[in-house]
């Protein structure tokens, strides 16, 4: 086992250095968008002097190596500063109890967009393993070739065409789910979820796919093995052959596809909060792009990074766990 | 006459290859009794495996039988449905494969697979069928058979393995074993562990079994009767004893003349000869874990040293350091009496090229998207710079050497080869960088005998006409008696003994030697029970191995 939790050590610290090459890339990134926050709210007839000033209020004066440890310093202390676009709200308001913090501006968000990818994923994963092996036992036969035809489908249409077909099925013509999912806090649970149904049902479509067929193909790639052959001619049926004997040894792939997709669910899903009016980090991040709220928007990044990073990690540690060679070195 | 428990009646079976059926059994008849033990011999590829799982049955995928009945026990396999196959599969007919590494599924232990035939078949309750496994372990002599069933496949070794696998057969007691080639992949000595142990056991519970190898004298220790194979058609059948002394047809006599292959012996080495290659003090390990400890021997020209021992005693690591892929941590490799440097990356061009390989599985060695003549002409470019036409007459020159006519070969794929043919490309690119020196890595072992034969036969040729020396690493005494005139035995690492190949096999020798001579399987029906006697039964081989 000592083995096993020196090479987790070994990822959680590599993981870490990822994410801090990551922050420099962001910092540097958003650095370089055209345009700044101060003539984004000043418009076009702002003068140099209060440009200025708005640049020195908000410390964008300093060099870039400044700024950028001083922003490090604080997100490593779980400060991501001050968000522009609500700090310059409350100074023509006059008072300063209005500024929100990064954190207080994003944490809700962020909460609301881990629901949604938690309901999906709920949803998908055991769908898409469970479609996976019934279209490896039946393979090449109807129910597997309509099983691909379908997820192939429903990857191929953009989002938003899937959000309004099922806004038509499931909420104009026959109301089972409400088609707008404004959720706010203090939501009994029951009622958030029937709300954000619609939506996870749409991401559910968008993610099956790629899970289903990587399980289908990790399980038929070892339909070849002599341990599979073994198993048949033990006389075990088809259907125990598969699970019992197959399944236990394609899971790294499927892990790594699955992590993958969860990933996605939470960075990629910026059309469907839109369509649903659904109040996720997605969107915030878009609006925080168009106003130049560099804090919010370096936040945003660092979390979907920190997401993807993390993600990937878990998928790597848990694809050595289902390696009995690693569980139990000799 | 009682009914047969299994009766094959003119079986026709296909293989499908590029949108055809092409025939690999052609109307084979088999009959076996109770109890009674089947070896079926042939080269691969005579068909042996596709009809040993016939007779569960079952085909592989792209296989179809076309033709003929199989009755087991009066059921007809070939019209029973999938449902009644699966309830006579590992119940009534059981199976051993040649792997047993790649035949039990890593995932589970090996208690958990063991139970699985027994609990899905409901013969036996989880408990019941665990508390029998082990009993099986015991039977079959496996080291603490109490505890090794809650191991995974990776932790226990090759020869532990097949006698586990052997242990899961026997799960449900089942009328019929068919074993595929179970000894083929294991060392002589562990051989002889597990043929014992199988012909116990099948004698123990009076089971009958198909008893499928290309090794005569392995069958001759465990079978009743032998049908003979050649591509797809029975050449004979006939009791153990009769077909070993008088074998009738042609084709059979021929397999058994092949170990008759033998070099004379050369003259002595000049006393004061500079060695090829010589290896001296050489102390090498992977990572922290030493392999070998103080290796010497010389190799001189026009010469071959056999280097022999079990799978881990250190043959393949040595030829390692001495292509200079593992730098020994101490000790030194000679060529012509000049050092080598130790790792590959600091060698000239000159001394590389002096240092060939050719490897043991021709099939992974050579590049499947390269034609024959692009492998073979890649070293003449690399080492001896020829380009154009000149290259394309080297490469011609080569491919005669090899036996292969360069018109119909320069431009066919490796996939396109059989096995030999694989294996003499792998010579020719060998050749092609003119060395002094080839190691020869177990390159007849994935061969047929008759096969193995001609590439030792040129091998030999070649060694004359370019006063080559050779490094030949095998675990195979048959080979080395054959073609050896040097023979180094290594052991965990060490060399335990050296010297010419005549003084080897004259006693007396090392224990170890004398072990590892006397397990090589011998054409007599009662050399395993001589055997068996003269080293005490219950401590097969581990005994011998004490004594050291």
């Amino acid at each position: 086992m000592d083995n096993v939790l020196k090479i987790i050590m070994q990822r959680l610290a590599l993981g870490l250095l990822t994410l801090l090459i990551v922050s420099v890339v962001i910092f540097v990134a958003v650095n370089m968008l055209p345009g700044d926050f101060a003539q984004a709210i000043l418009g076009q007839g702002a003068t140099e002097e209060s440009v200025a000033a708005i640049r020195r209020d908000l410390g964008l004066d300093q060099p870039m190596v400044t700024r950028y440890f001083d922003w490090l310093g604080g997100v490593v202390q779980g400060d991501f500063g001050a968000s522009f676009a609500s700090a310059n709200a409350a100074s023509f308001s006059g008072t300063t109890s209005g500024v929100k913090t990064v954190a207080q501006q994003i944490g809700p968000r962020f909460a609301n967009t881990m629901f949604l990818a938690a309901v999906t994923a709920v949803i998908a994963v055991p769908l898409s393993v469970t479609l996976g092996i019934l279209a490896a036992l039946y393979r090449n036969s109807v129910f597997d070739r309509a099983a691909n035809i379908f997820t192939l489908t429903s990857i191929s249409s953009p989002e938003f065409f899937l959000a309004y077909v099922l806004i038509l099925f499931l909420a104009v013509l026959n109301p089972i789910f409400p088609s707008l999912s404004n959720i706010y806090d203090g939501m009994a649970f029951s009622e958030r979820l029937n709300k954000s149904m619609l939506p996870a049902l749409v991401l559910t479509l968008v993610v099956t796919a790629h899970m289903m067929r990587m399980t289908r193909a990790a399980i038929i790639n070892l339909l070849a093995s002599p341990y599979i052959e073994m198993a048949r001619l033990k006389g075990m049926s088809p259907m125990r052959v598969i699970v019992k004997h197959a399944l236990p040894n394609a899971l790294a792939p499927i892990i790594n596809v699955v992590a993958l997709n969860l990933a996605y669910l939470i960075t990629g899903v910026v059309v469907v909060e839109v369509v649903f009016v659904y109040p996720g980090i997605g969107q915030l991040f878009v609006d925080s792009v168009k106003t130049r709220d560099i804090p919010v928007v370096q936040a945003c990044c660092l979390i979907f990074a920190a997401a993807y990073i993390l993600l990937n990690l878990t998928a790597d540690i848990m694809s050595i766990l289902s390696n009995p060679r690693l569980r139990h070195p000799k | 006459m009682t009914e047969p428990l299994l009766k094959m009646r003119g079986v026709k079976i296909e293989g499908r290859s590029d949108e055809t059926w092409n025939p690999i059994i052609n109307g084979v008849d088999l009959t076996l009794a109770r109890g009674e033990v089947l070896g079926l011999i042939g080269e691969s590829g005579a068909g042996k495996s596709t009809l040993g799982l016939a007779a569960m049955g079952y085909t592989r995928d792209g296989v179809r039988i076309s033709d003929g009945t199989i009755e087991f026990d009066g059921i007809d396999l070939l019209t029973a449905s999938a449902a009644v196959k699966r309830e006579l599969l590992g119940k009534r007919i059981a199976y051993v494969a040649q792997s047993a590494a790649a035949s039990f599924n890593p995932a589970h232990r090996l208690i958990d697979q063991h139970v699985e035939g027994p609990s899905q078949h409901g013969v036996m309750s989880r408990a019941e069928s665990e508390a029998d496994g082990m009993e099986l372990y015991r039977k079959l002599r496996l080291p603490n058979p109490d505890e090794i069933g809650f191991r995974y496949p990776h932790q226990v070794s090759g020869g532990q393995l097949q006698r586990a696998m052997t242990a899961m057969a026997m799960s449900c007691r089942p009328d019929l074993i068919v074993f595929d080639e179970p000894t083929t992949a294991l060392d002589v000595t562990t051989q002889i562990e597990v043929l014992s142990a199988i012909r116990d056991i099948v004698d123990q519970f009076g089971t009958a079994a198909i008893y499928i190898t290309h090794d005569l004298a392995v069958v001759a220790q465990m079978a009743d009767r032998i049908k003979v194979l050649l591509k797809g058609d029975e050449v004979e059948t006939a009791d153990t004893r009769t077909m070993l002394d008088a074998p009738t047809q042609e084709y059979t006599k021929s397999l058994w003349a092949v170990r008759s292959f033998e070099r004379p012996a050369k003259p002595a080495i000049a006393t004061g000869a500079v060695p090829v290659i010589s290896v001296q003090n050489v102390d090498a390990s992977y990572g922290s874990t030493p392999v070998l400890h103080d290796v010497s021997f010389d190799m001189h020209e026009g010469r071959t040293v056999a280097v022999v021992g079990e799978s881990g005693s250190g043959k393949s690591t040595t030829a390692r350091c001495i292509t200079g892929l593992l730098p020994p941590k101490s000790g030194q490799i000679l060529l012509d009496g000049e050092a080598l440097p130790a790792s590959y990356k600091k060698r000239s061009k000159d001394q590389l090229r002096q240092v060939q390989m050719i490897y043991q599985m021709a099939d992974t060695a050579l590049n499947p998207r390269m034609s024959i003549g692009q492998i073979i002409a890649r070293p003449v470019q690399f080492y001896l710079g020829l380009t154009g036409a000149a290259k394309r007459k080297r490469v011609d020159q080569l491919l005669e050497q090899i036996e292969l006519e360069p018109s119909e070969y320069y431009n066919r794929l490796p996939s396109e080869l059989s096995g030999g043919q694989k294996q003499r490309v792998g010579i020719a690119r060998a050749l092609a960088a003119e060395p002094k020196f080839i190691i020869c890595d177990e390159v007849t072992s994935a061969l047929d005998q008759l096969v193995a034969e001609g590439i030792l036969r040129l091998l030999a040729k070649l060694q004359d006409d370019l006063s080559l020396s050779y490094m030949f690493i095998t675990h195979d005494l048959a080979t080395v008696r054959a073609i050896a005139d040097e023979v180094v035995v290594m052991k965990d690492g060490r060399v335990v003994e050296q010297g010419p190949k005549v003084d080897m096999f004259t006693p007396p020798h090392h224990a170890y030697t004398d072990l590892l001579l006397s397990s090589v399987p011998e054409m007599d029906p009662d050399w395993l029970t001589n055997l068996l006697k003269e080293r005490g039964v219950d401590n097969v081989g581990d005994a011998a191995v004490d004594k050291m």
